[in-house]
């Protein structure tokens, strides 16, 4: 199971990547959230300009079997979804770079250190 | 029994229940009979019924008297399609899942749209879970009626929405028994998930559907049709007309009168949609040996998976009803369609001409209608079918249940010229 250290993560198995920019992030599932719903087959996300709050839904994973929420790490705008999830498989062959979600105008980028760190999320997931 | 599971008396019991809606007494049934002294009362009672096999009918308003191919029983009735109504062990009903899929296909052919689901119960109940459907998709609240429903379509939907924490159903008003265009447009604002228009109306008469969904689009709200399938035969389909959902009522098709049920509810989506439909959806696929087969698909919509955020409640569907629809389209075919319904829409226009001319008599409306429409009568509607009923014909529905003038008359492909006439002849002894 991958965890990248330079990311930070959520109890609900979402990433988070502060851009170079310093105020965009990029969100995505963990290798363990892909792993866990088997192969997802679609992938619906709010709209670009959506205002979100911290752990507000901003869309759902579809996989064979079941459907999972994703909830905004951070409050914040989704400024852009990534074009390529048409197919969805990506989500689940790179789950980190490729099978990015959505970009993130991040309302406060403080507020990533409030979340785990690879270590942590290490813990979480019991490996 | 009582004692095992640890309650001293039947009042125990029923403690939950409140001490003043329950019944104090004795309930009000016959002695306990015999197996022959019950069935002759039951064939009694049964025998007291008038069927449309025995009168000539009028009576519409949703449900309508159009023929039944024997052969639509006869392959219904096969015990393989009678005895399981939807499929929950999908995928070894593979009999089911064709039937349905056939079904789906035929639908969407129909109404010109691309995914049509496997039934909902009926066209009532179809027609609410569109609205709600388009409240979900555009995360708006309200919903603009633009012409007339039939109001018990209003009831359900109303009750649907009141129940899902919605309670914001706006009438349009009516000019001459359709929906009044220009006034349409001051009703859609922004906060319009859906537009609905019935397609005949209740009254029989021909919304302006175009202008209407042109109306519903200018504002982002979806456009939702309830359109009566046989009226497809000579009408346009909604797909054609950019309906966003078609729903409608399958009654038409193949499935008795039968004192109101079971019914079918049909219910359509451009496919953009897909994802956002109600109920179950069957697919086609090729097998690990490379065979056609049928599966339940795009399941992950639907409660026993997304629970709470499941697109709908619903969890079943009308099978037989569908297998019914199926069957009938099959039988007729395009033109066969094509022919019902525009014998259907003659007859009554024949019918409406003759009425009209007699003394008193008059259409309420001028709109252009199909096989149904209003008369206006110079003794009360409930004297007219009243009276008809000594003739053996069901005159129509009168129209003062809702409150309303006149006799509202349905004609089918069925009745022939003679019937028409008779009937004109004894409408003009009544009176």
């Amino acid at each position: 199971m991958t965890i990248p250290e330079n990311l930070r993560y959520t109890k609900d198995h979402e990433w988070i990547k502060l851009l170079e920019d310093g105020s965009t992030a990029l969100v995505g599932i963990t290798d363990f959230a892909q792993s866990e719903l088997g192969d997802i087959v679609f992938v619906e996300l709010k709209l670009p300009g959506t205002t979100l709050k911290e752990h507000e839904v901003f869309g759902t994973v579809e996989a064979v079997k079941t459907v999972a929420d994703l909830f905004a790490p951070v409050a914040g705008e989704i400024i852009e979804t990534n074009s390529q999830l048409d197919n969805a498989e990506v989500v689940n062959q790179d789950p980190y770079n490729a099978g990015w979600l959505a970009r993130i105008k991040v309302a406060d980028p403080a507020a990533l250190q409030a979340l785990l760190d690879a270590e942590a999320y290490r813990q979480l997931t019991g490996e | 029994m009582l004692r095992t599971i640890g309650v001293s008396s039947f009042e125990d019991l029923i403690v939950d229940i409140p001490e003043d809606i329950r019944l104090k007494r004795a309930l009000d049934i016959l002695p306990a009979s015999d197996e022959p002294q019950v069935r002759k009362l039951l064939e009694g009672l049964a025998a007291a019924n008038r069927s449309t096999s025995e009168y000539v009918s009028y009576l519409g308003g949703g449900a309508y008297d159009h023929f039944i191919p024997v052969a639509i029983k006869t392959i219904a009735s096969r015990s393989e399609f009678y005895t399981a109504y939807t499929p929950y062990q999908a995928e070894v009903s593979q009999g089911t899942l064709q039937a349905i899929y056939e079904y789906q296909s035929l639908i969407c052919r129909l109404y010109e749209m691309d995914v049509t689901n496997a039934s909902m119960y009926d066209g009532a109940t179809a027609l609410a879970e569109a609205v709600l459907m388009a409240m979900n998709v555009t995360g708006r609240n309200q919903v603009v009626v633009a012409g007339k429903l039939h109001p018990w379509n209003s009831s359900v939907l109303r009750t649907y929405l009141e129940a899902s924490g919605h309670n914001a159903v706006i009438q349009n008003v009516l000019q001459d028994g359709v929906g009044d265009v220009a006034a349409l447009k001051e009703l859609v604002t922004e906060s319009v998930a859906a537009v609905v228009v019935q397609q005949p109306n209740f009254y029989g008469c021909l919304e302006d559907v175009e202008a209407i969904g042109a109306v519903a689009h200018a504002n982002g709200a979806l456009f939702v049709v309830s359109a009566d399938p046989l009226s497809l035969g000579v009408l346009a389909a909604p797909g054609s007309y950019a309906a966003d959902i078609a729903v409608g009522e399958g009654q038409p098709l193949g499935t008795p009168q039968s004192f109101g049920g079971p019914y079918l509810g049909i219910f359509t989506v451009k496919q953009p949609l897909v994802r956002k439909i109600p109920g179950r959806l069957v697919g086609m696929t090729k097998d690990r040996d490379g065979e056609d087969g049928f599966i339940l698909t795009l399941q992950t919509r639907e409660q026993h998976i997304r629970r709470e955020k499941a697109t709908s409640n619903i969890c079943s569907n009308q099978a037989l009803n569908a297998l019914q629809a199926a069957v009938y389209l099959s039988l007729l075919g395009k033109e066969g369609l094509r022919q019902v319904a525009a014998q259907s829409a003659q007859k009554a226009h024949y019918l409406a001409g003759k009425i009209a001319a007699l003394a008193g008599f008059s259409l309420k409306y001028t709109s252009p209608f199909f096989r149904e429409f209003v008369v206006e009568t110079p003794i009360p509607a409930s004297d007219i079918v009243e009276q008809m009923l000594e003739h053996k014909v069901f005159a129509g529905y009168d129209m003062a249940a809702h409150g309303e003038s006149g006799l509202l008359v349905a004609v089918t492909e069925k009745r022939t010229k003679e019937e028409l006439d008779r009937f004109v002849e004894k409408l003009g002894e009544i009176v």
